[in-house]
């Protein structure tokens, strides 16, 4: 991108480097756009690219490069229901086994939407080049995955995000749609109009590269930042994940929903500590590996949960016909939803059983032949070879609980994707409803589709709406915006930004972690709350230009009100469900399952406390309903 | 165990720089990126360095690790001798922004200049139909993940800024392959192979094939296909055999 400002060498710093005029307007160069997409991953992009089809001038922002988001890291596939493999399956049968898998605490017309949308838009990408791995009779392939009763997952090996991101990726470049590449928004403006709803009036951000700011003028700002698995000490995420999105639509007066689930993926790698946490993909089960203990035992079927006994096989023989035969046999329970296996196996490890680096073992070398594997699961084959010395065909992995995904996100209006800011729309992995308590593998790559697309859509026809009458953007606003981005650098002898991201990743991981209890919960919010204060007083070395400690510090404090929503949702409620486990409220609980746990943040700082209310589900619509019925497993 | 290693990183800017010694502790089984976030955690909070996926799955981390292109996350320790010092240093063919952070942004106007997928119409139920023997060429091509180690040690650009402009490089030449290859593009294979900027330039020194942390053959399953296309006729191996012991050589004084 081309910046538009030019003035004359500013005055600087004398050691940090530092524009010492941040707050003249002539020190930022200033975007008008109908549409600012925050994020460039699959809904980013796809919303970039809806938003775009609609006639709106769009503008994609991005922390990384183009093509390098999360999105890339996805291996296993996009669920949806296709029939391509077994032409029982339809939206039905997707959008019950979404909200099974959610533990029926998902927004129920998105998972509809979800359920009914996704064959459109994977068709969609094989519009725009995307090569998907085939069925015998060239459609396009589908594989098996935890908690789908019919192989769903259009994939391309286990690389299926990569294929994605790159297709989108390509389509925006070829629709000539501005991408503003290793670009940090720090702020949504917004204007709030007197006994109305605040709507949106841009955004600031800073050039990663050079440390300038950027000011975007734009009546809709679409949320795809993803999540905000940074706060854990054991993630299969990036440094991108910090919250960011989550922390920027409490500011501008949106709310949160579900916070308190966070999905830990059973499977990461464990060894070596250079690699602990980095995704082992949900294939490797689908493919036919199996979990064992130390005692060589394959320790699942001990964990089967009365909620899906009737689903699964609780014998080796009938589990094992399941690869060949659907239609005959249940289906092993390794591929349960996540949170079970995950809580599974940390049981496991808890009772001494579990492998010698405190893993357990993941098994496909003993049950298909090399070529196999290889052939399905060429980046796990690499990935174990490369960073860890073990040939997956040859001896079993060595896996535990990462920190994966969170479920909870911005609340929004279901069809439209919009928050309760006019013009916010969120969509992603930072939206929250759709996922429930939990989230079935594969269901999230549809998802940045489906409601990419719905939110690109919408903020597209809400600039047009508008289009007469723009919010305001009032310049005090944008100084104090750039004087808060750097305040870091003018504190001396204040903290190390990577000390406290160490420190509250030690935290999470300890007191917030898969298993949960009141007293843990409660000294997690003090602690959490001494690290905020800590965080006032950041310093940062060097200058502006590609600094990663400075980035860190700006990030920090995102990750400290998003981890604050977590452990406050946590302690408040008080059952077991999805990707909430409660030591001491074990069991899920029909009053808990009727309410969405809200957040806010009153004060429009991000020190301030976050503020937690109750809410009901929205209720199913009868006919939905009876989906759930007929089989008798509400 | 762990041990100390001795790092030289180059630190600067477009202004200039030089290598900067440290000594890092580091633990068995880590790979480079591990001990540069380790001194950006302890010894140098400013140091430039781009990542995401530490699983060699997103291509950010790419640099030049003892002068040999590759990428810091699947870089293992293990690989040298814990006494060894190893040097890690920004890509060369393209500008510095800072530290080991290099300005890419030629590969990203290289990919605007690419003609888009042209798909015919689908079949009368509104999916297509491709067998998976058609597909896995060019699924191959698509494993790239946009690392741009390859456009770094191709020697048409590497140190030859003038040729640039012309010259789109071994990823871009990917795609045309891609493209070429994809059985329900529509584009015309003649003229796209034609059109695939700078690739009478390449001569087949196969270095980009060597430093592909996907392993594509880029070479030999891209570049002298779509070669063949422009010449329609099939390629000459001696010539090409001619052309690359002469590119070996250059290649070391480089
Ligand atoms: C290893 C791994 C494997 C997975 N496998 C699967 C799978 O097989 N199937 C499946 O369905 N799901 C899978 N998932 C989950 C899925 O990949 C993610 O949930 C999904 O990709 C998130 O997409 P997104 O578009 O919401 O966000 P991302 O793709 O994460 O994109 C976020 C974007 O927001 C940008 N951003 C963030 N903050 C800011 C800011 N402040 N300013 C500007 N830009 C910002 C980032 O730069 C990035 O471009 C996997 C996840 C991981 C980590
Ligand atoms: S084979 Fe061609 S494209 Fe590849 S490095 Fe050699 S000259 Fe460059
Ligand atoms: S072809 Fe290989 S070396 Fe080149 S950018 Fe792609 S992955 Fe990297
Ligand atoms: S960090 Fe993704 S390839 Fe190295």
């Amino acid at each position: 991108m081309v910046s538009t400002s030019s003035t004359p060498e500013p005055p600087r710093h004398p050691m940090t480097g530092n524009r010492m005029d941040a707050g003249s307007d002539t020190g930022f160069e200033t975007h008008e756009y109908d549409v600012v997409v925050i994020g460039a991953g699959g809904a980013g992009l796809r919303a970039a690219i809806a938003a775009h089809d609609a006639g709106a001038r769009v503008a994609v922002v991005c922390k990384s490069l183009l093509g390098k988001a999360h999105t890339v890291m996805a291996e296993g596939g996009i669920a949806a229901a296709m029939g391509n493999v077994y032409d029982e399956d339809g939206w039905r049968v997707h959008f019950r086994d979404t909200m099974r898998g959610g533990k029926m605490l998902n927004n129920w017309r998105m998972a509809q939407l979800h359920a009914q949308e996704a064959p459109d838009r994977v068709l969609e990408l094989e519009e725009w080049g995307a090569l998907f791995d085939r069925t015998p009779d060239g459609l396009i392939s589908q594989r098996d995955f935890g908690g789908h009763k019919y192989a769903r997952l259009a994939h391309v090996g286990d690389r299926t995000g990569l294929e994605m991101i790159r297709t989108l990726q390509q389509r925006a470049v070829s629709l000539g749609i501005d991408v503003f590449m290793e670009c940090t928004v720090t702020e949504i403006f917004t204007d709030r109009p007197k006994g109305a709803r605040p709507r949106v009036s841009g955004a600031f951000a800073y050039w990663r590269e050079t440390g300038r700011f950027v000011v975007f003028r734009s009546p809709s700002v679409v949320l795809a930042t993803g999540g905000i698995g940074k706060s854990y000490q054991v993630t299969s995420n990036s440094w991108e994940y910090t919250g960011d999105g989550h922390a920027l639509a409490l500011r501008a007066g949106a709310s949160l929903i579900n916070m308190e689930f966070v999905q830990f993926h059973p499977t990461g790698m464990v060894w070596p500590p250079s690699v602990r946490g980095i995704l082992v993909t949900e294939s490797v089960r689908g493919d036919g590996g199996v979990l064992k203990n130390s005692e060589g035992e394959r320790f699942m079927f001990d964990y089967i949960p009365e909620f899906f006994r009737s689903e699964t096989a609780d014998t080796v023989e009938e589990a094992e016909g399941w690869y060949t035969d659907k239609k005959n046999h249940r289906r092993p329970p390794e591929l349960l939803p996540r949170d079970e296996v995950a809580r599974a196996i940390n049981a496991e490890i808890k009772a001494g059983r579990g492998s010698p680096h405190g893993g357990v073992f993941l098994d496909i070398a003993s049950r298909r032949d090399a070529d196999f594997i290889r052939r399905r699961l060429p980046s796990m084959y690499h990935q174990f070879k490369e960073l860890a010395d073990v040939d997956i065909t040859a001896e079993p992995m060595e896996v535990g609980p990462t920190c994966h995904y969170v479920m909870g996100g911005v609340e929004v209006d279901a069809d439209t994707e919009e928050s309760r800011v006019e013009g916010l729309y969120a969509a992603g992995e930072v939206a929250g409803g759709m996922h429930g308590s939990n989230r079935l593998g594969g269901n999230s790559l549809s998802d940045l589709l489906v409601f990419g697309r719905r939110a690109g859509h919408n903020a597209a026809y809400h600039a047009q709406r508008v289009n007469v009458r723009r919010p305001d953007l009032p310049d005090d606003e944008v100084r104090a915006a750039a004087d808060r981005a750097l305040a870091p650098f003018e504190e001396e002898g204040g903290e190390n930004p990577y000390t406290i991201q160490k420190d509250l990743q030690d935290v999470m991981q300890r007191l917030v972690g898969i298993i949960r209890k009141a007293e843990e919960l409660a000294d997690s919010l003090d602690e959490i709350e001494r690290l905020k204060d800590r965080a006032k007083r950041l310093t940062v070395e060097g200058h502006r230009q590609y600094n990663p400690g400075w980035h860190l510090a700006l990030d920090l404090t995102n990750m400290l009100v998003v981890s604050e929503c977590i452990a406050k949702a946590a302690l408040e409620r008080e059952e077991s469900r999805g990707g909430h486990t409660r030591d001491d409220y074990p069991k899920p609980d029909p009053e808990w399952g009727a309410r969405n746990l809200v957040l806010t943040l009153p004060g429009d700082a991000l020190d301030s406390a976050v503020h937690l209310a109750h809410q009901p589900l929205p209720v199913m619509p009868d006919e939905l309903r009876a989906l759930f019925e007929e089989t008798g497993a509400s | 165990m762990a041990y100390d290693l001795k790092m030289r990183v180059w630190r600067g800017d477009s202004r200039g720089g030089d290598l900067t010694d440290y000594t890092v502790s580091v633990e068995e089984g880590e790979v480079v990126l591990d001990a540069i976030h380790r001194l950006q955690a302890t010894q140098a909070g400013d140091l430039a360095v781009r990542w995401n996926c530490k699983a060699g799955k997103c291509g950010s981390c790419s640099a030049e690790i003892n002068g040999r292109p590759r990428l810091m996350c699947m870089t293992r320790l293990a690989d040298f001798h814990q006494a060894e010092t190893i040097t890690v240093t920004p890509m060369r063919t393209f500008p510095v922004i800072r530290d080991l952070v290099t300005d890419v942004s030629f590969n990203y106007e290289k990919a605007e200049q690419l003609p888009s997928f042209a798909p015919g119409p689908p079949d009368a139920d509104g999916k297509r139909r491709m067998m998976q023997s058609d597909v896995e060429r060019g699924q191959e091509f698509r494993k790239c993940i946009e690392c741009f180690l390859c456009q770094d040690v191709c020697h048409v650009v590497r140190d030859h800024e003038e040729n640039k402009p012309a010259f789109a490089g071994p990823r871009f030449f990917l795609r045309y392959a891609e493209l070429d290859m994809h059985p329900l593009d529509t584009n015309d294979r003649r003229a796209l192979a034609q059109g695939a900027a700078g690739l009478g330039m390449c001569n087949i020194t196969k270095c980009c094939t060597e430093v592909c942390p996907e392993n594509i053959k880029i070479t030999d399953n891209a570049i002298i296909p779509m070669k063949e296309r422009v010449v329609d006729r099939k390629y000459d191996p001696v010539v090409w055999l001619g052309s690359k012991i002469f590119r070996r050589d250059r290649r070391e004084e480089v």
